[in-house]
């Protein structure tokens, strides 16, 4: 990371340019300031203890219009519509939003899908294995899976997976320009008001229908609001477990040990997913707050208006917890980690993003018995995006 | 050392995550209707007092409390 001479602040984000995160040297403390892109100063929480600490308090904010909010980009002239996007909200709208939600992707509901998760699993093992070897493992099957199951989920058509998979890249990438950004979230919103508006007329299984028809039409939610959480979802449903599976996959191919001792036993494929989720930890961006009164966060004093960030992947290899955390165990138990972040905003998502990542990596490691890198690991490309993963990846069985 | 451990849940407080559904079925559950927590013992058997503590520690919400006497 750079240092800012004259202070020795350091800038962030900090970069993704491999498997280890780079976490900033704050001593024991593990609490520092750090420059952001926007001029702005934010402290910066490492240890786990703090960070549960701070993103259980209802000391601070998630609500970025707020005055001090810490930011990576610069908010546009005019202000981004927040409409129905809940992970921006507090209490008690947030809690509005998050629990009409909260039965769609409870555990019981999730399991429902699972036999459909694993023919999704199948048919793109099948597909991938048709194009023939080398193939990018990225493009035939971390990507598809996720996508396909989102889609099935909310009921959006697959057939316009390319539509919102680039414009979801656009708005997830670092180097997108403010109007780029801009541009491709007008056009996900319009696409999904047409795509609500077909559901009026023709409802169908699926949730975008089920909140229309229970939520809109009942006057608990507009319909601007269902367009922000519908994309805040199909977003979130797409990246995040889309590159946990291909960095899941590459890991797991260069400790082959361990890839043979789940082989040996698949009941450990429960701990395997925990451990990759912690080791990746893949947004490694951190949650961004801001204090909303003067508080306390780990013996620190942090007053009204001051930009926090709690850095996940720094928390998620805290030795106090993890110990030696930078080496991937998957005997280690990693109930304790904060992939998922921690608080009330904790990804909603979890049991599905678990189910998938259960299924389709148990999956790759028995169909593909053989399975093996096609390019030199140190070549791998990363992402320089919100959410960490890798560019492609190129496989042969 | 007492025998006993008991176990609160704050409905209100809980945030529907499914964490301690996962690490100990036998003591909690999601309600269907809602998703949120649901108490399925609240003085759980010995064998799952270790597991019911980490369902707690791992609560995002802090919605779920653990009191021992």
């Amino acid at each position: 990371m750079s240092d800012t001479l004259a202070t020795r602040i350091p800038t962030y984000p900090f970069g993704n340019d491999g498997l280890d995160p780079r976490l900033p040297d704050f001593g024991l403390e593990g609490v520092g300031r750090v420059q952001l892109p926007t001029g702005q100063q934010a402290l910066l929480f490492t240890r786990h203890e703090h960070l549960r600490e701070l993103l259980r308090s209802p000391d601070f904010s998630s609500d970025f219009t707020r005055p001090g909010f810490p930011l990576i980009r610069p908010l546009p002239d005019e202000m981004p519509r927040r409409e129905g996007s809940f992970i921006r909200m507090d209490p008690p709208e947030h809690t509005k939003f998050r629990r009409m939600l909260t039965p769609e992707f409870m555990i019981k509901h999730i399991r429902t899908l699972e036999p459909l998760i694993q023919q999704t699993v199948t048919d793109a093992l099948a597909s991938m294995q048709a194009v023939g070897k080398p193939a990018d493992l990225v493009e035939h099957f971390a990507l598809p899976v996720p996508s396909m199951v989102i889609c099935h989920l909310l009921g959006v058509p697959y057939a316009d997976h390319e539509f919102f998979q680039e414009r979801s890249r656009i708005l997830l990438a670092w180097s997108s320009p403010l109007d780029v950004v801009r541009t491709a979230v007008e056009e996900l919103r319009e696409y999904l008001v047409r795509l609500i508006e077909r559901k009026r007329g023709e409802p169908g299984d699926d949730m975008i229908s089920r909140l229309a028809a229970e939520r809109v039409a009942t006057g608990e939610m507009t319909e601007p609001e269902l367009v922000g959480l519908s994309l805040l979802l199909l977003i979130a449903g797409h990246e995040t477990t889309s590159n946990m599976i291909g960095l899941s996959a590459l890991v797991m191919l260069q400790h082959p040990a361990q890839l043979e001792r789940l082989r040996q036993d698949p009941a450990r494929i429960d701990d395997t997913v925990e451990e990759l989720l912690r080791y990746l930890t893949i947004v490694r961006t951190g949650l961004t707050r801001v204090a909303i009164r003067d508080t306390v966060v780990g013996g620190h004093r942090v007053p009204a208006g001051q930009g926090v960030i709690g850095l996940l992947s720094a928390a998620n290899r805290d030795a106090d917890v993890f110990p030696d955390g930078d080496r991937f165990d998957l005997t280690r138990g990693s109930h304790q980690h904060m992939a998922f972040g921690f608080g009330i905003h904790q990804c909603i998502g979890q049991p599905l993003a678990r189910a998938e990542l259960r299924i389709a990596l148990a999956e790759l490691f028995t169909r593909l018995p053989n399975l093996e890198l096609a390019v030199d690991p140190d070549s791998v490309e990363f992402r320089d995006a919100v959410v960490f993963g890798v560019r492609e990846l190129a496989v042969t069985w | 050392m007492s025998d006993r451990l008991r176990v609160a849940v704050d409905r209100e407080a809980c945030c529907g995550s499914g964490n301690c559904v996962r690490t100990v079925p036998e003591v909690f559950d999601q309600d269907e209707a809602d998703g949120l927590v649901l108490l399925r013992q609240p003085a759980p058997a010995e064998a799952d007092w270790a597991a019911v503590r980490e369902a707690a520690y791992n609560c995002p919400a802090g919605a779920i409390e653990v009191t021992q006497g």
